[in-house]
């Protein structure tokens, strides 16, 4: 797999944004994996030789952090957290919702390698419990009936609005995001910062 | 006193609060120009006489630590904004960006200003795609209006403001782990001294200040020392939000002058526990801070009183637990996530997890031994102090905490060789 010259140029514009370049080791990460869907030994490599790091510094910082893939996820990424707050508000029976309807055990990536359901660690967002993030977009208040209208919304292509209106965006965007670039928005359809 | 006070969060009503157009028509940008007529140094002061007190966790005095900041070592001044909040139970900071992500960027001008800063970064949290949005488009909003850039309207102070995304890491929230992630690395905690305000980000004069702390600033400066301290105790002035989740009416975000009582926010503030039932524990300010039962109703939600009580206010996050759940189920879930962010540089954090979770599983199981209670006493004796970071010590809070206040839920799981609550594979809120 290769690196596009476009996101070539980003990473240049992405490294430029740090005093030292090496700050911008996990942006890059999050670009690669845009390209790509999850890191494979080629982005590593890539982004070493971007920076002037071994693999082995490289492979240190992304096997270290939860939102950097080292293996193939699908197009969307549903996390639902399971920590006290959501818990004790029904995260468990929404979690085994979605893997049911997903026909997945736990955690794992559904059969036609398009959705992945993960169970993560709190979202900061415990008043709206129990939550569930699609491709990192919050949906608040799940109930169990809620979760598998979600899941029937990514396999039917009509995904559900989630909490503030907005759709989940692709995963490579979200990813692109992460890596400092896409900017903000105030409203839906308006432009890059 | 026990009356709900907006401040920080005045605006969160507004469904426009997030743009500038609203910012600056409800008063927004006033702190900074009045803080600009001031020198740095009477900026500074300004924070240490109000006594505002960090609002991540620790409580340390923000003008303390701005003062720590050598002005003279010919290196450049960082600011750093810690938005990596993820301990269980808060969710102060995340709200505070997606509805008032100006209020922020102000606090983030007055306090570069205050330290003298040129370059600042928001550590914000990778997960909060919404909040992460809100701020760019924020900061775009403000640069075109001239609130940044190398002539901050047009006075002789430059200032510029990057987001830096979190991957995935609680541990990151450790202000030396955030830095060491900051600057391209695995989040594992740095030793201290040297402290952050001397050799912090690329070794240069640094400070870390919590979202929450940084957007009360342009009220202190705008309002005054008198006004801030009006609120609040002597030792633990202005006004807080509290985060009240679990098992309420009406979990959210509460704002209020430190020192009311825990009893008005969760019974007034959030409705009181859910289903008519009774409050058996709850955690006064996040996970990492040890569990307090009914008999702490009363007890008045500032630092001092909270530690007097035996646990601390940390970031004010409150989650309530009520009767009918059980706690060693509960405590287990905690553990869990502790060991899960352990970040394994120090043993007795990356072992003492370990075994406390697979202690606390096999007594939830129905698999305990009589010696069970007493070994996770042990490890929690082997942890605390002992860590290298404080992740370690609020692992331990939860165990240490539940067996004091209920050790016979312990005691009855091994007893009876099964959870006295059964029926359920979850939590019981479910289903």
């Amino acid at each position: 797999m290769t690196i596009s010259s476009e996101t070539a140029a980003r990473a240049a514009e992405i490294i430029a944004r740090y005093p030292q370049p090496r700050s911008a080791l996990v942006p890059l990460l999050f670009l690669a994996q845009a390209e790509h869907g999850f890191l494979g030994r080629e982005d590593l490599d890539w982004v070493g030789d971007l920076l002037g790091l071994t693999a082995a510094e490289v492979g240190a910082v992304s096997s270290f952090y939860s939102m950097l893939k080292r293996s193939p996820t699908g197009e969307y990424v549903v996390s639902v957290c399971t920590n006290v707050p959501c818990a004790l508000r029904g995260a468990d029976e929404v979690f085994a919702r979605i893997a049911a309807a997903l026909a997945l055990d736990g955690a794992g990536t559904s059969s036609d390698g398009k959705v992945t359901l993960e169970a993560v660690e709190c979202l900061a967002a415990c008043d709206k419990a129990p939550v569930v993030s699609v491709n990192y977009e919050n949906y608040e208040r799940v109930s169990p009936e809620a979760a598998e209208a979600i899941v029937r919304g990514i396999r039917s292509g009509q995904l559900l609005p989630a909490a503030e209106g907005e759709v989940p965006e692709p995963l490579a965007r979200a990813h692109r995001r992460l890596a400092g670039l896409e900017g903000g928005r105030l409203d839906p359809g308006e432009g890059q910062a | 006193m026990s009356a709900e006070v907006r401040v920080l969060t005045a605006r969160f009503e507004d469904p426009e609060s997030h743009t500038l157009a609203r910012y600056g028509a409800t008063g927004g940008y006033a702190g900074l120009r009045r803080a600009l007529a001031m020198s740095p140094a009477d900026v500074t002061r300004m924070v240490k006489d109000s006594g505002l007190r960090g609002r991540g966790g620790a409580g340390f005095p923000t003008g303390g630590k701005w003062g720590f900041i050598p002005r003279d070592t010919g290196l450049p001044v960082y600011l750093v904004v810690n938005g990596d909040e993820g301990e269980p139970g808060t969710f102060k900071d995340r709200e505070l960006i997606e509805r008032d992500p100006h209020q922020l960027i102000e606090g983030i001008l007055i306090s570069a200003y205050a330290i003298g800063a040129a370059r600042a970064f928001v550590y914000l949290r990778g997960e909060m795609a919404l909040a992460g949005r809100r701020l760019e488009a924020a900061l775009a909003e403000a640069r075109s209006a001239g609130y940044l850039g190398a002539r901050v309207i047009g006075r002789d102070f430059g200032l510029e403001i990057l987001v830096h995304r979190g991957s995935g890491a609680y541990i990151c929230g450790e202000e030396t782990a955030l830095l060491e992630s900051l600057e391209g690395f695995r989040g594992q905690p740095r030793l201290r001294p040297p402290f952050p305000a001397v050799k912090g980000l690329y070794a240069s004069p640094t400070a870390i200040n919590n979202v929450e702390t940084i957007s009360a600033i342009p009220h202190i400066v705008e309002r005054g020392v008198a006004w801030f301290r009006s609120l609040g105790t002597e030792r633990s002035p202005g006004p807080k939000i509290f985060s009240i989740s679990g098992e309420v009416n009406r979990p959210g975000n509460y704002e209020a002058a430190l020192g009311i009582p825990a009893r008005v926010l969760i019974e007034d503030f959030a409705g009181g526990v859910w289903k008519n039932k009774h409050l058996r524990a709850f955690a006064p300010g996040g996970s990492s801070t040890p569990l307090l039962s009914a008999e702490h109703l009363d007890v008045p939600m500032d630092f001092e009183s909270v530690v007097a009580a035996g646990s601390q206010l940390g970031t004010g996050a409150m989650i309530v637990i009520a009767e009918g759940t059980c706690i060693v189920r509960a405590v287990r879930r905690f553990t869990d996530f502790y060991a899960h962010e352990s970040c394994g540089k120090c043993t007795p954090c990356r072992e003492g997890t370990y075994w406390m979770r697979h202690t606390l599983a096999r007594i939830e199981e129905g698999r305990g031994r009589a010696a069970d209670v007493d070994t996770l006493l042990d490890v929690c004796g082997n942890m605390l102090g002992r860590c290298f970071c404080p992740l370690g010590d609020g692992a331990v809070s939860p165990v240490e905490s539940s067996i004091a206040l209920f050790r016979e839920d312990y005691e009855r799981h091994i007893r009876e060789g099964a959870c006295p609550w059964p029926g359920r594979a979850s939590l019981p809120g479910a289903g």
